[in-house]
Parts: structure tokens; sequence; C-alpha cells
């Protein structure tokens, strides 16, 4: 098939940037969308011009590497993958395809579709982890854990971190990936200990990375390539407010 | 130079813990006066950051990628095995040892193997103490299941991303210590060399990949963590950004390199589509527990999944039940891989590219019902429909091997010290404890082992040696490879050819699978290796580099890892010719049983081949380790 | 800063203002209809004008009138500081706009349908709240109670087709304001569970059908009577 691409182009975090107009010809419907993109970088590369930067790594959906947004949607058109997996069969011949960075104050542009994401990081860094050194810990079936109370736990920590959740928001707002963290530790018999300051601390974070508030619209949950679920940001909040009326910290 | 693997006197199963007790230790008020980098956030590399970091030490540590989470350790999903034997089914220390040994066909250390199964089960403890969020019986205690051929229950995992769980605890223990302060995380920066002061390991040169600025970092050991070399094939189950440059820029400044030519390939892989390919996606060993495998008896060229389904069965050949009728589907994997490729040579592949063959669930499907073998792999059938717009279960899947692992890697001894005193290498980037085949589920293991239970031990044994006075990053050896780094991207800069660097990576991939891929023949790897050395010169006279040094440039990041995979390339095929035995993942066809399975010489080649870089465009020189089988038999695999 | 006010004006914090101060409105609403609806009794607005006169001059009313114009205030002040600091996380847009389905038109435009809504009820204060407070209304006596006719300044604006439209619109604006509103202050108190989050999705939905039908629903029957 033949598409036509308008990318966003941005020399770097200075550039003003804006759209380029690409052709890309005899796109076959197997291939994946960032094959597509590889197909016209070497496109671009033979008529000597700089190949269109996206970032990309394990292309099987769970390094959280990949984050364009496609035609209006994080991730592109199909629910419940990631950019990689999208394969181009989603798309009919003569489409017109507009591709974006994720747009938002915490993640700068760093060029053409690449931003950067280390705001996330810096929230884990504050609170997202068990204190707990290596060995010396009990054995691991000391503690234990309902399937069910696991299965809850696995369905929040399934987040992959790619920032699909801020990119939909109109608010730009983290809390999806937040409470997914902050809930997979508060349902967990081994995150009790921190439980207060982890929550405490990691909303603190988010504030202070310029997120934006929840206004529960859903957009996160439905375009989350893991399809975790709004009930964590519900979760967060009381967790938040219990912390804050019981913690001794002034 | 004289190898020493500096393995411990006495029984093996006493031998990691006198070692512990005769290493020297570091005062822990003098652990801070003594830096360590981390090249890698991997299992092994987040886990070691991590670990040194409580100790005391000050540690840098490094990936390319965006963050540490995003390491390629997030992608294994089956799980991680322990001799915890929570399942009362008879698992131990001394079985897992053995089994590994085995399914590395006898071309590992025993004492590091044993070491490996010793603190397994630590591993599982300190994950789940973690957060990680391991699968549970309805009692409440840890579920096992069986992998790999395994035939006791010791495999841990968390639904089909167990690999990610265990990453992320890693990197969870990781964040804590930047933000303690202990760990100075250095993203999208990339180690492009080892600096050597005194033949000592003493920092790295690396480039920030966004400014493009080349740094030097100083410190009083370097620990490589950079995972394989799969991707010198280019399309593998490895990510995109899979590379070997950290371990072979090591490799010639003096470090050996052990085994290059053992590569996993794994059996059930979604085929390739077409000539846009860049990776290839594992489907889970697990479905061979319920598919069948076969081809049509007669080459039907280009047969499609929906017309195979019209293909009465006595028109099918079940080459694994045929061949091997106690196994059957269940062959390890380097048994079931090579059976495919016959197949295909054979002619009888199917699909459009005739390299593949059918996985076939309709029986399996009949017997237990269209629910139960949802409710066991519907993620894997949503995943392949994704992929090939096939419904799995309306017809067969066509699956193919890929290259999955590189069990090969820098030559460490059993402190996991490399041949350059101070520099060390964990995990899959080092070679030492899966022989010439890794068991499903070992991988992860080995990382977190070594990462967790063995470095931070061994490191203090050798920094209690060093003096506590740091080197400035001012001295003349990092200007020195400051400047041949900089030449050396300045060059791929300004050859301007007419070559992209993917196309000379899908050359070389080419090169590499046709000859040095699952079976291998001595006409054959001569062959490949003058087309490699062909393919180098050409390389550096005509590949394409486009943008400069001073920003954030993939194409130049991909152009040096390329220009390494091309070198190590030919070293891989060099290790397959000297190699004349079949073991593992290592076929050779002059080395075969009278049944065409693959045949060892343990008399000849008992021994791990630890390579010596002698200089550019040099003949490498092949150092021996032998290797002492003092606990277990050595015997002949079979699984007819 | 203090525990409390770093609480209060975390997003987390700031959005429980607004559920709270969302879920007191929700109930002074549901007050307010029960009372409105005495309109359409058949009586020429003898008992309206009572229960009006009691609303305006009952103490303890009084009170909790000051507290319901206090939240209003207050609803309004935080949305505005939560919709600035939304709009500062993303400052360049996007070209594309983020596709319709993967929220509901309303959650995505509360602060229009809020604005509207303000509008509004600046509109309605003056028409009668401040008549009833500082207006010059005639009292009339029902068997002994004086109570100022506040029936007939209604009467006299519901036969104004567009004070009508007026009112049919604002309360379309409310019930879209409502139909995310009210789920979206549980789920921002954290009230979400898998047995009950059903029922209060339902009861939001039938919350802002009925109760904006009915306002609106005065105003029309009044025109044609």
């Amino acid at each position: 098939m033949n598409l036509t691409l308008k990318v966003w182009r941005q020399k770097n975090s200075a550039d003003k940037g804006g759209f380029e107009t690409y052709q890309v010809s005899n796109i076959s419907p197997d291939m994946s969308f960032l094959e597509m993109f590889d197909v016209l970088n070497e496109q671009l590369v033979n008529s000597d011009q700089d190949p269109i930067h996206f970032d990309h790594d394990c292309r099987e959906g769970i390094c959280g590497m990949c984050s364009l947004y496609i035609n209006g949607k994080p991730h592109g058109p199909k629910d419940a993958i990631t950019t990689c997996q999208l394969h181009m069969r989603s798309f009919s011949d003569g489409d017109t395809i507009v591709v974006e960075p994720w747009r938002a104050k915490a993640f700068p542009v760093v060029k053409d579709l690449v931003v950067d994401r280390t705001a996330f990081d810096r929230i884990i860094q504050a609170g997202g982890y068990v204190s707990i050194n290596t060995g010396g810990v009990p054995d691991a079936n000391e503690i234990p854990i309902s399937k069910e109370v696991a299965n809850e736990a696995m369905d929040a920590a399934t987040c992959i971190g790619c920032g699909a959740c801020v990119a939909a928001c109109k608010n730009a707002s983290a809390m999806l990936f937040v409470s997914a963290k902050v809930s997979q530790l508060a349902v967990l018999p081994q995150g009790q200990v921190e439980r207060k300051s982890r929550v405490e601390n990691m909303v603190a974070t988010m504030d202070a990375e310029g997120f934006g508030a929840c206004t529960n619209t859903g957009a996160c949950e439905a375009v989350c390539p893991k399809e975790i679920s709004i009930t964590n940001i519900a979760r967060m909040n009381r967790e938040y407010f219990q912390a804050k009326i019981s913690s001794k910290k002034i | 130079m004289k190898l020493n693997s500096k393995i411990p006197e006495g029984p093996i199963a006493e031998k990691w813990t006198k070692h512990k007790f005769n290493m020297k230790l570091v005062n822990p008020a003098n652990k801070r006066k003594y830096d360590i980098i981390v090249v890698g956030s991997g299992l092994a590399g987040a886990s070691a950051a991590a670990s040194f970091a409580e100790l005391g030490y000050n540690v840098k540590c490094f990936c390319f990628q965006d963050s540490p989470r995003r390491a390629h350790s997030i992608a294994a999903q089956g799980g991680i095995n322990a001799a915890k034997n929570y399942q009362n089914d008879g698992d131990s220390v001394y079985r897992l040892f053995y089994d590994t040994i085995k399914g590395g066909d006898y071309r590992s250390r025993e004492a590091n193997v044993y070491r490996l199964a010793e603190v397994s089960s630590s591993i599982i403890d300190q994950c789940v103490a973690q957060g990680v969020p391991f699968a549970r019986e309805y009692g409440g205690l840890l579920d096992n299941r069986s992998f790999g051929g395994a035939q006791v229950s010791r495999t841990f995992y968390a639904r089909g991303q167990t690999g990610q769980q265990l990453l992320l605890g890693a990197y969870s223990a990781l964040s804590r210590q930047v933000a303690n302060g202990k760990v100075k995380m250095y993203t999208r920066t990339e180690m492009l060399d080892v600096v050597l002061i005194d033949d000592k390991a003493r920092g790295i040169v690396a480039r920030n990949l966004i400014t493009g600025e080349i740094e030097s970092h100083s410190a009083h050991a370097v620990v490589l963590a950079t995972g394989g070399y799969g991707n010198v094939f280019f399309l593998s189950t490895n990510a995109m950004g899979s590379n070997c440059t950290a371990a072979w820029r090591a490799h010639k400044k003096g470090a050996l390199f052990g085994n290059p030519c053992f590569t996993q390939i794994h059996p059930t892989c979604i085929p390739v589509s077409g000539d846009h390919q860049s990776k290839l996606t594992l489907m889970s060993e697990s479905l061979r527990n319920d598919g069948r495998v076969w081809v049509p008896k007669v080459a039907r060229p280009k047969l499609t999944a929906r017309e195979a389904t019209k293909i009465p069965n006595d028109e099918r050949d079940y080459f694994l039940e045929r061949k091997y009728p106690s196994f059957g589907n269940l062959v390890p994997r380097d048994v079931a891989s090579r059976n495919a490729k016959m197949a295909c040579d054979e002619g009888k592949g199917v699909g459009a590219t005739g390299l593949a063959v059918f996985l076939d669930f309709a029986d399996a499907i009949k017997r237990d019902g269209k629910e139960v073998i949802a409710a066991k792999y519907g993620n894997l059938f949503d995943m392949y429909e994704q992929i090939t717009g096939d419904n799995p279960y309306e017809m067969p899947m066509m699956i193919y091997p890929a290259v999955h692992y590189t069990m090969g890697g820098l030559w460490v001894d059993y402190n996991l010290m490399t041949t350059i005193p101070g520099l060390y290498a964990i995990g899959e980037a080092n070679f030492s404890d899966h022989g010439a085949n890794r068991l499903g589920a070992s991988a992860l293991m080995q990382g977190l082992a070594d990462g967790y239970f063995v470095i931070p031990y061994t490191i203090g044994d050798y920094l209690a040696t060093m003096p506590y006075e740091k080197i400035s990053t001012d001295h003349e050896a990092f200007k020195e490879v400051e400047a041949n780094v900089k030449a050396k991207i300045n060059q791929l800069l300004n050859i301007k050819g007419k070559r992209t660097v993917d196309d000379f990576h899908k050359a070389l991939g080419k090169i590499m699978w046709e000859y040095c891929g699952m079976s291998r023949n001595e006409d054959g790897l001569k062959l490949a290796k003058g087309k490699i050395q062909e393919l180098k010169k050409e390389f550096w006279q005509d590949v394409k580099v486009m943008g400069s040094q001073d920003e954030l440039n993939m194409s130049l990041e991909k152009a040096n890892r390329v220009a390494d995979f091309i070198e190590l390339g030919e070293l891989m095929v060099d290790d397959a010719l000297h190699r004349s035995e079949s073991c593992g993942g290592h076929f050779r066809e002059e080395s075969q049983t009278p049944e065409g399975e693959a045949k060892r010489k343990d008399d000849e080649f008992s021994f791990v081949s630890a390579w010596e870089f002698k200089g550019e465009d040099q003949p490498e020189l092949l150092q021996k380790e032998e290797l002492a089988f003092e606990n277990v038999k050595l015997t002949q695999r079979s699984y007819k | 800063m203090s525990w409390l006010t770093e609480t209060l004006t975390s997003t987390p914090g700031r959005k429980v203002i607004m559920a709270a101060t969302g879920i007191f409105l929700i109930l002074f609403l549901a007050v307010h209809l029960t009372g409105n609806l005495q309109l359409l009794k058949d009586d020429n607005g003898e008992s309206f004008n009572i229960y009006a006169e009691f609303m305006s001059t009952n103490p303890l009313i009084q009170f909790v009138s000051k507290g319901n114009f206090f939240f209003i205030l207050l609803h309004v002040v935080v949305s505005v500081f939560l919709t600035r600091k939304n709009q500062q996380a993303r400052p360049v847009a996007y070209k594309v706009p983020v596709k319709s389905g993967t929220s509901s038109l309303s959650s995505r435009n509360m602060g229009i349908l809020g604005t509207v809504i303000l509008v509004f009820l600046i509109i309605h204060l003056k028409g009668f709240w401040y008549e009833m407070h500082y207006g010059e209304i005639p009292y009339k006596n029902y068997d002994g109670h004086e109570a100022r006719d506040l029936y007939a300044v209604v009467d006299a604006a519901y036969s104004q087709w567009y004070w009508v439209l007026i009112y049919v619109v604002s309360m379309l604006a409310v019930a879209f304001h409502l139909s995310h509103g009210f789920q979206s202050a549980f789920q921002t108190l954290g009230m979400s569970h898998v047995k009950y989050s059903p029922a209060i999705k339902l009861l939001g939905i039938a919350f802002s059908i009925l109760v904006p039908a009915g306002f609106a629903v005065i105003p029309i029957v009044m025109f044609f009577n």
C-alpha cells in the first residue's frame, strides 16, 4: 500500500520544530508500524536526509520505549498494544497518517519523536520500592499472599512505563502510572512498612515534575497498552489521604 | 597468557562457602572510598549496582536506553529456576546443578554452575521481599511449573512476564540507591571503551547519546553487564539496541572472549514475513506441550495455514513425533530447531518464504475444548494473531527457529573477573554458566545470581588490594582513549559512502545465519570468514552515516555497533571452525551420530575456547581452559 | 508549607475539594428541586410562596445557604487553579486532538460546562434569589401566614420564551456536567469497588437525567399554562 506520512521533526529541544510530509510506497500489511518507519528512514538516508529519530527497543511490547502518537491516539488505533505491535494491516492504502511525539511539559522533546521520560524514573526514586537490602530477607514462603492479592498486585505491576497515559490525558496527568506502582505495593504485605511515606513522596514528586491533575476522563485507561485500570487511581487517592491524615510528618 | 580460573579447592558443595571466608574484606567505613562503574542496567547490572551501593561503594551505572527499566531482561517470559524444592518432588541444589551441566552439554565449569544452583533459592527470597508478584497457589504460597524439559517443578513465574517483574524489582532497588545518592545513573550514555592504567581497568569512555559528548569516568573497578550479542545475526529475539560494543571493545583491550560460537536458537518464533523484518518474536516454549509440529509429506510450496487445515492426516509428517517417539514435540530447543531447519532444507517448509513449519493445535482443541486451550495460551494466540493476522484457533500456527541467547561471552574466572584485572563481566555478557546450551528459565537465574549474590562478595576481594586514590580523568590514559574513540567516530562519519548501516547489518546477518547458524560445516565456515572480511572492508569504505557527532544520532550509534558486530562475527566463525565437534547449540555437520544427532568429542574438545585479540586484522590466539568434571559423568544426550 | 496546605494544594487534594463540594452541590440540587416542584401545584403559588418565605428567613437554612455559596465559590476557584495547572502540563498541543473514543465528551469539557452553569447561576440568582432577598416583592396572606409572592415573579419570567430557553439549555449543561461529575466525585474520593461502583455509576446517570429534567420541566409547563 501507499501512504502519506505527516511526521513531527525537531532537531533538538531548543528547535521549534514542525511537520514534514513523506510518501512511502509498497508497504506490506505484514510490516509493523516501526518497520514501516525503518523503510522510510532507509529511503531518507538514501536521499541524503536525516532519518527520523524515534524511541524503540524490544519491539515486542514490553520495554515501554516506543512512544508514537498516531492519528490522535498514543500507540495508534488499536487497543491494548504498543506502537511496535501495531501492524500496517490496521491501515488502508492511501491513508494519511499523522505522527507526533508525546506532548507534556514533563516529557520534553529531545529530537523528532523522542521525548525525555526521566520524570517517571524520578517518581519511582521517590518511593516506588521496598527498602530492603540484598540478603537477610525471610524465606519466600514465609510471606503467604492470597492468589487474589497477588493477582491484583500483578495487574498493577504490568505497567511498562511508556507514558501513553500521560500522552492521552487532556491534562497530561501521570496518575495512572503513579497509582499503578502505589497500588502494587499497597496491596502486598511487603509494602506495608513504608505505605504512608511512599504515597506521600511519590505524589509530591509527581506534582513537582509538572504533570496535570486527574479529572477522571478515563482516557489513560483506554489507551494503556497493558490495560491498567483507573481503579488504581481511586486507590491511590485513598492511600494518599489516609497517609496525609494519619502520618506523623508535619 | 596463562588462564587461571581460580576455582577454590575442596568438595564442590563447600567451594563457595570456603571461598567467601577466604576472600579479603573491605572495612565498611572504607567502602565509601571506592568507586565502581557498572555498565548495563538489566537484571545483572541493576542488581549489582544496587547491591554495591547498599554495601557502601559509590556506583556509577550506565545504560543506553532512556531508563534502566528498559533493559532487555524485561522481555523474558517463562520464569526463573530455583532449587527450593517447594513442590516436594525431589529437587535439590545438586539436581539443579546436574541438570544445568547436562543441559549445557558438558561445556560449562562445574564450580560456577554449582554456585549458581546454590544461590538460586536466595534470589527468590530477595525478589519476593522486594514485592515481585510471583504466581501463587490458593493457600498463598508460591506456585511453580515445570519448564524446559526439567523433570521437577522448580520454575517460579509471574504470568508470562517474569523477566519484567524481576527487572522492575532490581530497578526499584537501584532507584532507591539513586535516591540515596549512592548510585549516579547515566541514561542514554553508551560505553565505547575501557581505560586501562597499569594494566588494570580504571574507567570507561562513554558517549552521551543526546549531546554526543565523549565523557570519561574513572573508578576502581569496572563491571560489564551488557548482555548478549545475538544481534550479530541481525534478526534475533533481542531488542533492537542490544549490542556487543562494550564487551567487544573490552576484548580488544585484552579481555579474552569465551566460546563465541555458542548461540542458542529458539524453536518457537514467528517466521520472517519479508525483507522489512526488523526482529523476531519469541512464542513461549510451553506451546509445544499441546501443539503438534508438522510439514506436508510431499513438498507444497507456499502452503498457507488456511489451506493446511484441508490436508488429511496421512499426508502430514509429524517429524518430531516420528523421530523421537519418547520425547515427541518436547525435545530440547536445539533438537527441535535443527529438525525444523532440516524439514525446510528438504523443501517441505511452508508459508510464503518456505521457511516455516506448522504448530498445530487442532487436536488439542478437539481433545480439551477451545476454552481449556484459551486459558493456557490465550495471550500467546492473541499475540500471534496480532502479528500474523492468522487465528491459531482455526488454523495451525507457523513457526521457525530464531537466535535467542548467546552462551558465549567474555571469559571470566570464578570471581567473574575477566583477564583484565578490575574488569568484571556478569550476566549474559560473560560465558560462564550455560556451556553449549542454556536451559529454559536459567538466564534470569544467572543474571540475578551474579548481580545480587556473587559479585558483591568477589569485588571486595579485589578492591581490598587497591589503593584508595582516585585517578583523575585528566590522566593521559583517559585522554588517549578519548582521542581514539573520537577518531573512530569521525572516521565513520567521514566515509560518506553509499550503503546504509542497516544494509551492512542485514548482509552480516545473512552470512552468519547461513553459515554459522543452526548447523555449520567446515566449507561453509571458511566461506563465511572470507565473506565477512570482505564485508568489513566494504563497510569501512562505503558506509553512509548521516548527521553529526554532537547530537542525538541513532545511525551513528548503530554504525559503531555494527562495526563491532562484523568483527565479532568473524571470531564466531573462527571459533565454530575450530570446534569440529557438535555440542548443544553448536552443530557441526561433520560430527553427528548415525541417526543425525549432535556428537560431542569429549577427549578433544572438553575445554573452553578463550580467544585473545592480537591486533587489528591479526588472527586471534586460542587459549584453552580445560574443563574437569569431577562430579558428573559425561554421557551422550538421547531423546529417542 | 504545613502538611494541611500541602495536602490541599496537591493535585489529589485539589481534586478532593472539587469532589466534596460537588457532592454537597448535588445534594443541594436534590433539595432545591423538591421545593421547586411546588411551582407546578395548582394553588396559584400558595405552597411555593410559603416554602420560599421559610427558606429565605429560617436562620438554619440561612446558615446552610451561606455554606452553599461558599462551596460554589470554592468549586469555581479551585477549578480555575486546576485548569491552569492542567493547561500548563501540556504547553504544546497536539495537531490531531486525542481521539474521542477514549473518553466521554462531558468528561473532557467539564470546564466549559461549568462556565455555562456559572453564567446561568448569576442570571438565575439575580432574577430570583436577589429579588427575594433585596427586591420589593409584595406580601400575600395565606391563612395568617405572611409570604412574599415570589410565584408571581417566577410566573412572569416563565411566560417569556427566552427565559424558558435559557433554563432548558442550562439544564442540559447541568445534566452533562453531572453525568461525569457525579461518578467522578466518588472516584476521586477513592470510592471504587467492584461491588458498589456500578451502582454509583447507575445512580449518577439516573440523577443527571432526572434532576435537570425536573428543573427543565417547570418553566416549560408554566410557559404553556
